[in-house]
C-alpha cells in the first residue's frame, strides 16, 4: 500500500480507513470490492478517489456516511468508528457532512426552494424569514435565482447539480462528499461545476472527497489522489507523483490519462 | 474481483438441494427480520416529536379521500349483489325478512374490511411502494439520512398514521354504502318489506360484530401500509428483484400480492380468534 501522501498527523486526518474490507454477494460467492484498504483524508484538502467502474468508489462514500458497514476494519470519521455508532450519534455525525449525489437526489415533489430549505427546516430550527433569506442567498450564489419555484423535473442536469450543491451547503458542512459530480454533463457545465467546488471550498473551507471518472480535469483540483484497483488503493499527493509508481496498473492508468489530456490539447491546437 | 468464498463449493452434489433450501430459509429469516425492524421504527416514528401534521393530512387525502370513489362503487355493487343473491337464497325458505340481517352482517364482519383493504392496497399501497422504491433507487432516501433527517419520521410514519385512520373510516363507509346497495336490490327491486329489512338488521347486528369489523380494518390497514412501504424501502435488498426501474415494478407487484395474501390470512385468523 502506497502512503506517500500520509504525512499529516492523526488529528489532521479527518477520515481514516483502517484495514477496511467490504464485499457483496454475487452469483458464485462474495465479491470483495475493498480488500484491507488503508488511507486517510487530510482536513481542509481535496481528495479525489479515482478508478474504473465497479471498483468501489461510491462504496467508500457510503462507508464514510455509515450507509454501509465494512465487513472488517474501521472507518474513522473525526476519530469515531462510524460502524459502531448508535443511530443518534450517527445522525449527529452526519450533520457535519454535505453530500452531492451522482443524480443530485433532489426530492421530486418539492420545489427548488423547498429542496434547499429542507435541511434547515429539519435541523436548524430557524425562523421562516431567516430561513428564506439564507436559502435565497445560497441560490443567488449558485446562479439559481429565479428558479426557486421550479420542480427538479423542470431543471437541466447542471442546474440539478447546483441545487444539490446548494442543499448540501446549507448546514455549513465540515466535510463535503461528491459522488461523480460531473457525470452526464457537457464539458462547459463540467468546468462550471468544478469552478463552483473551488469557490465554495475556498469560501467554506470544507474537506472535500470527490469520487470521479473525469480524471484529467479532477487532477488539477486534487491535493491527494486515491486510485482504486481490484480492491486495493494507492495514494498519491499529486498527478505528477503517479508517474513514478512501478505498479503496471497505475502506469497504464497514468499513460491512458495523460494520452487523453495530450490528445485533447493537440486537437485544441489543431483547431 | 476477488472471491472470498463460493457457495456450495465442496458440497457433494447430493446435498446441494439442501444447501439451496438452507440459503432460501436464511434469506426469508433476514427479510422477516428487517421488515420487523422496519415496522418497529415506523411505529416509533409515529410518536416522535415534532408531529408531521401537514404530511399526515397530505397522506390522508391520498389514501383516504382519493379512495372514496373506488370504495363507493365497490361497496354499492357488492351490496346490490348480496341483496340479490341473498333474496334468491332466502326466498327458497320463505325467509326474505332475514335479508337485512344477512346483508349487514356479511358486510360489517367480512366483506367491508376485506374489500376495502384490497382496494386500498391496489390503489394507494402500490403507489406508496413505487414512490418509496423510486426514492430509494434515486438516492433520495440516502440524501435524507445524510442530512441527518430520520426517513421513518419524515417519510414512512405519516403514511402509517394516515392508513391507520383512513382504512377503518373507508371500511365504515363501505359498510354503509353496501347496506344501502343491499336495500336497493332487496327492497326496491325485489320487493322485500323495508321494515323487516331494517328491523332484522337492528336485531342481529351487535356491538361485537361492529368491533370485529373495526379491529379487522385496523389490522388490515397496518398490514398493507407496512408491507407496501417496507418492500419499497428495501427495494435494493430484495432477492431477484433486479435493478433500477425493473426492480421497482417487480417489488410493487410483490407488495400488492403479499399485502393481499396477508389480509386474507389475517382475516381468517382474526375471525377464528375474535368470533
Amino acid at each position: 500500500m502506497n502512503t506517500m501522501a500520509g504525512n499529516d498527523t492523526e488529528a489532521d486526518q479527518v477520515i481514516r480507513f483502517v484495514d477496511v474490507t467490504k464485499s457483496f454477494p454475487g452469483r458464485e460467492g462474495r465479491h470483495v470490492v475493498l480488500n484491507k484498504v488503508n488511507f486517510s483524508v487530510p482536513r481542509g484538502k481535496i481528495t479525489v478517489i479515482a478508478g474504473g467502474s465497479g471498483q468501489g468508489k461510491s462504496v467508500i462514500l457510503k462507508l464514510i456516511l455509515g450507509l454501509m458497514r465494512p465487513d472488517s476494519g474501521q472507518v474513522l470519521v473525526a476519530g469515531q468508528d462510524v460502524a459502531r455508532l448508535r443511530s443518534r450519534s450517527l445522525r449527529l455525525l452526519r450533520t457535519r457532512f454535505g453530500v452531492l449525489f451522482q443524480g443530485a437526489a433532489l426530492f421530486d415533489s418539492l420545489t427548488v426552494f423547498e429542496n434547499v430549505a429542507l435541511p434547515l427546516r429539519e435541523r436548524a430550527h430557524m425562523k421562516s424569514e431567516d430561513l428564506a433569506d439564507k436559502v435565497l442567498e445560497t441560490l443567488a450564489q449558485l446562479e439559481l435565482k429565479g428558479h426557486e419555484n421550479k420542480y427538479p423535473a423542470q431543471l437541466s442536469g447542471g442546474m440539478k447539480k447546483r441545487v444539490g450543491l446548494a442543499r448540501a451547503l446549507q448546514l455549513d458542512p465540515e466535510i463535503m462528499l461528491f459522488d461523480e459530480p460531473t457525470t452526464g454533463l457537457d464539458p462547459l457545465m463540467t468546468n462550471e461545476i468544478y469552478n463552483l467546488f473551488v469557490q465554495t471550498q475556498k469560501r467554506v473551507g470544507y474537506t472535500a472527497v470527490i469520487v470521479s471518472h473525469d480524471i484529467p480535469k479532477i487532477f488539477d483540483l486534487a491535493d491527494q489522489i486515491v486510485i482504486l484497483n481490484k480492491g486495493e488503493v494507492d495514494v498519491f499527493a499529486s498527478a505528477k507523483e503517479i508517474q513514478w509508481s512501478i505498479k503496471p496498473y497505475i502506469k497504464e492508468f497514468y499513460d491512458t490519462t495523460m494520452n487523453n489530456i495530450n490528445g485533447c490539447n493537440k486537437n485544441r491546437a489543431g483547431q | 474481483m476477488v472471491q472470498l468464498n463460493e457457495y456450495h463449493s465442496g458440497i457433494p452434489k447430493f446435498f446441494k438441494p439442501f444447501a439451496v433450501i438452507g440459503n432460501e430459509a436464511v434469506y426469508v429469516l433476514i427479510d422477516l427480520g428487517r421488515m420487523g425492524v422496519f415496522l418497529l421504527y415506523a411505529i416509533i416514528g409515529m410518536f416522535k416529536h415534532p408531529f408531521r401534521l401537514k404530511e399526515v393530512v397530505k397522506q390522508l387525502h391520498f389514501i383516504g379521500t382519493g379512495s372514496v370513489a373506488v370504495i363507493f362503487f365497490t361497496a354499492l355493487s357488492s351490496g346490490m349483489v348480496l341483496g340479490l343473491q341473498g333474496y334468491y337464497s332466502l326466498h327458497k325458505f320463505g325467509a326474505e325478512g332475514m335479508l337485512g340481517s344477512a346483508v349487514s352482517l356479511t358486510l360489517i364482519m367480512e366483506l367491508g374490511p376485506i374489500l376495502t383493504a384490497l382496494m386500498v392496497t391496489g390503489r394507494a399501497g402500490s403507489a406508496m411502494c413505487a414512490e418509496i422504491g423510486i426514492m430509494r433507487i434515486s438516492e433520495q432516501i440516502d440524501a435524507l439520512e445524510c442530512m441527518a433527517v430520520d426517513p421513518f419520521r419524515y417519510l414512512i410514519s405519516p403514511k402509517f398514521v394516515a392508513a391507520l385512520i383512513s382504512v377503518p373510516l373507508l371500511t365504515a363507509m363501505f359498510d354503509v354504502v353496501g347496506i344501502f346497495g343491499g336495500y336497493l336490490a332487496g327492497v326496491k327491486l325485489m320487493g322485500v318489506n323495508s321494515g323487516s329489512f331494517f328491523s332484522g338488521m337492528e336485531q342481529s347486528v351487535t356491538n361485537h360484530d361492529i368491533n370485529l369489523g373495526i379491529i379487522k380494518s385496523f389490522v388490515f390497514g397496518l398490514l398493507l401500509v407496512w408491507i407496501c412501504t417496507g418492500r419499497g424501502y428495501f427495494v435494493q435488498q430484495i432477492k431477484g428483484a433486479g435493478f433500477g426501474a425493473e426492480s421497482v415494478s417487480k417489488v410493487t407487484t410483490q407488495a400488492v400480492v403479499y399485502s393481499s395474501i396477508s389480509v386474507l390470512i389475517f382475516d381468517y385468523l382474526l375471525t377464528a380468534i375474535l368470533l
